[in-house]
């Protein structure tokens, strides 16, 4: 089954566990400042909000890489990036719309989330289940059931 | 590792910055953060120095596990001699500038002399510099911060600051960092604000390593666990927050109420975090909007909170209808109990005030309650207050009373000497609620016995988190004791104040001690950093951390008798509730734990006890 992560910002503190467990699995030390993902606070609206790459099927980073650095993980859909092809020229970094592919000074190359090869430590990192790793086709599932647990309980409560 | 092995020494006289390893003997002796920057403190300045003189020098420290995954691993603590009291000070802060700190690659910053003019420092990883802060002075905590992101283009920059209190010399001013967390206590704040430093802004990219990192994962996923399924910090803290206190502490009647005259409070549960999660009559919105965390916390005590638009506070001032951080418990106690207030928004807005111009609510509201008593006996008149009519209940006080002192105006400037002092100058020192110059935190030693004992013989003044003997006498953690009575209590303080200088040595945050013993916090450290660390270990740290400050007063001119309460908890009996009749048992207490922690009658650590933790 094809997995995605699904984000609930509602239920972030804001505690950058994830992007501790994403730093430690790809860098081997406890760096935020080298994480995939990254929580945004924002501090007037007392909103914090977890933001990492979606894994587009029809990638802008992908389709823009001139030397084929980055590919699909046939098994997790991931966008991954070979180290060994990057020049790091960054044109991916322009090309995704959302900021997710972002240039690394101290390598020479870029790096983007590639969901840790099937286990995304940010997902089990997480304590409070903002950032959940599920069924790609039912990303939806958690919010349809919460309203469906709604609909009609008035009527029952009538009743 | 674990250790950044680096200190940054800043000579703001000189307008110097230079990088020095970190003593590792010391770092085995005393681990980091309190207990190692309180070591560092004692060997390079005089303990008779005056705090606000540019020879008494202010150190940011973080501990081996800041910056590690470890839950709550993101403190720093603020140490150096105090303005308000005149004692060793260290104040902790969470928020995510510990954290910063250590990615750059120190285990502190050591400040040291005074600037011509005020300046900031800005770090970036190896590179440190100081800038002129002239568009600062002047400005709050908020605005600095987000000033200072703003001129280097830099989001990512974490910042500590002073707010205008800290430049105008109130004596109970803070360190705010991330617009709301706080190094809160003993004028930590007043101290960097004498040597010009405005704001210190960070960033790091280096990155933290820890000894064992397969032994440290371990650790800390079995340590999250633990706080996972403790119902305190596992359910309590994570839903209500520390305000969860509120009612319960009111009904043991150890809830001090209009400056300590009564234990209990009328309007308790309106300022609770019952009340915080209540619709508003106005708005129909709650007061707390959500919950937020410091760096690697996985409780989240902390609150987030927005006031009613149409509150008189904020109706005309759109830069507080805001969300922002919002009541803890020992400011709701400060500005409400203690100050007879009970208007949910205005204590929000309070502290708002005390967030942005970095002030510490709990010596502020205090302060504003002893005023309060004052004002009443006819003490003070509208001649002192600028015809403010600071009563008991007045909401309208309370919030004018923190913006002038928070700018250091007016009748608020006398509120800005706290208590102690504002008391003295008017003759009634007696109103003072306070212990060393600092007013207490929100339990009350009539109703809870060791609270007594850890308030009179705190190295800081009087102070909840030197020795929270809360834990076992109201929530029974680890071992349910009597709140009334007194008996062994004396190895109860001890214990608590060994075991609380170890976590403050460590970058955890005291928080954790609901569900973490020095066993679950043990193996974090000892995976984390060289050397073998056992829980024994780690309260002998803690020992030691005590016994050093506790030798720094001594030489600082403190006595055994500052070892006391005011005569208030001594001699008048709390009149209502489960400790009505009761005063402070701490005349018997204190020979117990002299002699517990193998003083001398007159309160000094015999040679003996100073060779057995190798001091």
């Amino acid at each position: 089954m094809l997995k995605s992560l699904q984000i609930n910002p509602e239920k972030c503190t804001g505690c950058l566990q994830c992007e501790l467990a994403c730093s430690y699995e790809n860098e081997g030390l406890f760096n935020p400042a080298k994480s995939r993902i990254k929580v945004f606070n924002f501090h007037d609206q007392g909103r914090m909000v977890p933001y990492t790459c979606t894994q587009c099927d029809d990638a802008w980073c992908m389709s823009a890489c001139p030397v084929d650095a980055i590919s699909v993980d046939a098994e997790t859909g991931a966008k991954v990036v070979s180290d060994a092809a990057c020049v790091g020229c960054k044109v991916c970094t322009i090309a995704c719309p959302f900021g997710t592919v972002n240039y690394n000074a101290a390598s020479g190359k870029v790096i983007k989330c590639d969901l840790c090869g099937g286990d995304p430590k940010c997902a089990s990192a997480c304590p409070t289940e903002a950032i959940a790793y599920v069924d790609a086709n039912w990303t939806g599932l958690d919010k349809m059931r919460g309203w469906a647990e709604k609909t009609d309980s008035g009527a029952q409560a009538e009743a | 590792m674990s250790w950044a092995r680096n200190i940054l020494r800043v000579n703001l006289s000189k307008g110097t910055c230079a990088n020095e390893p970190l003593n590792m003997e010391w770092a085995q002796k005393y681990l980091g953060q309190r207990g190692l920057a309180t070591k560092y403190l004692v060997e390079e300045t005089d303990p008779k120095v005056d705090p606000l003189s540019p020879d008494n020098k202010l150190i940011m420290a973080t501990g081996p596990l800041t910056g590690t995954c470890a839950s709550t691993a993101g403190r720093y603590s603020v140490i150096t001699k105090g303005a308000l009291t005149g004692a060793i000070a260290c104040s902790n802060s969470g928020g995510f500038f510990g954290n910063e700190m250590k990615n750059a690659g120190y285990d502190m910053i050591i400040f040291e002399g005074k600037s011509k003019k005020p300046v900031y420092l800005l770090v970036e990883d190896d590179s440190a510099q100081l800038i002129d802060a002239g568009d600062y002075w002047g400005k709050s905590c908020w605005d600095t911060e987000e000033g200072i992101k703003a001129k280097h283009q830099d989001p990512l920059i974490r910042v500590a600051s002073i707010g205008v209190s800290g430049e105008v010399g109130v004596k109970y001013a803070c360190v705010v960092n991330d617009m709301h967390r706080a190094a809160g206590r003993s004028g930590v704040g007043t101290v960097m604000g004498s040597k010009n430093l405005k704001a210190v802004a960070i960033r790091g990219s280096l990155g933290v390593q820890v000894d064992d990192a397969d032994k440290f994962l371990a650790a800390v996923s079995s340590g999250k666990a633990v706080i996972a399924d403790n119902p305190v910090t596992g359910q309590g803290l994570p839903a209500f927050g520390t305000q969860v206190l509120m009612n319960v502490i009111n009904e043991s009647g150890a809830l001090p109420t209009r400056n300590h005259l009564d234990s209990q409070f009328a309007g308790a549960s309106k300022i609770s975090a019952e009340a915080m999660a209540e619709a508003r009559e106005g708005d129909g919105k709650t007061n707390l909007l959500t919950t937020s965390a410091c760096f690697g916390c996985t409780i989240a005590c902390g609150r987030i909170s927005t006031i009613e638009r149409g509150h008189y506070t904020v109706a005309e001032r759109p830069q507080y209808q805001i969300a922002s951080g919002g009541l803890e418990y020992e400011a709701a106690w400060s500005l409400g109990a203690a100050t007879g207030v009970d208007d949910l928004d205005a204590l929000t807005f309070a502290n708002f005030v005390c967030n942005e111009q970095g002030m510490d609510p709990i010596s502020f509201g205090a302060t504003v309650g002893a005023a309060m008593e004052m004002y009443e006996n006819g003490d003070i008149s509208d001649k002192e207050t600028g015809g403010l009519e600071v009563k008991f209940g007045s909401a309208k006080a309370l919030t004018e009373l923190a913006e002038l002192t928070g700018r250091g105006e007016g009748f608020g400037a006398e509120i800005g000497l706290g208590s102690k002092r504002m008391c003295e100058k008017y003759g009634k020192p007696e109103l003072s609620m306070a212990v060393k110059g600092q007013e207490f935190p929100a339990y009350d030693a009539r109703g809870i016995q060791g609270m007594g004992l850890t308030y009179a013989t705190s190295n800081r003044g009087a102070c909840h988190l030197r020795g929270y003997t809360v834990s076992s006498e109201i929530f029974g953690i680890p071992v349910k004791t009597d709140p009334t009575e007194s008996d062994g209590k004396a190895g109860l303080v001890k214990a608590f104040q060994d075991a609380t200088g170890a976590v403050d040595s460590s970058g955890l945050c005291l928080f954790t001690t609901f569900a973490w013993s020095l066993d679950d916090i043990a193996p974090q450290v000892d995976a984390a950093c060289e050397g073998d660390w056992t829980p024994e270990r780690l309260a002998e740290v803690g020992e030691r951390v005590w016994t050093l400050e506790r030798m720094y007063n001594l030489q600082a001119g403190f006595t055994a008798a500052d070892d006391t309460l005011p005569k208030r908890l001594l001699k008048d009996a709390a009149k209502t509730g489960p400790a009505e009749g009761k005063v402070s048992d701490l005349g018997k207490m204190l020979p117990e734990y002299y002699d517990a922690r193998g003083w001398t009658s007159d309160g000094v650590p015999s040679n003996e006890t100073l060779q057995r933790i190798a001091l």
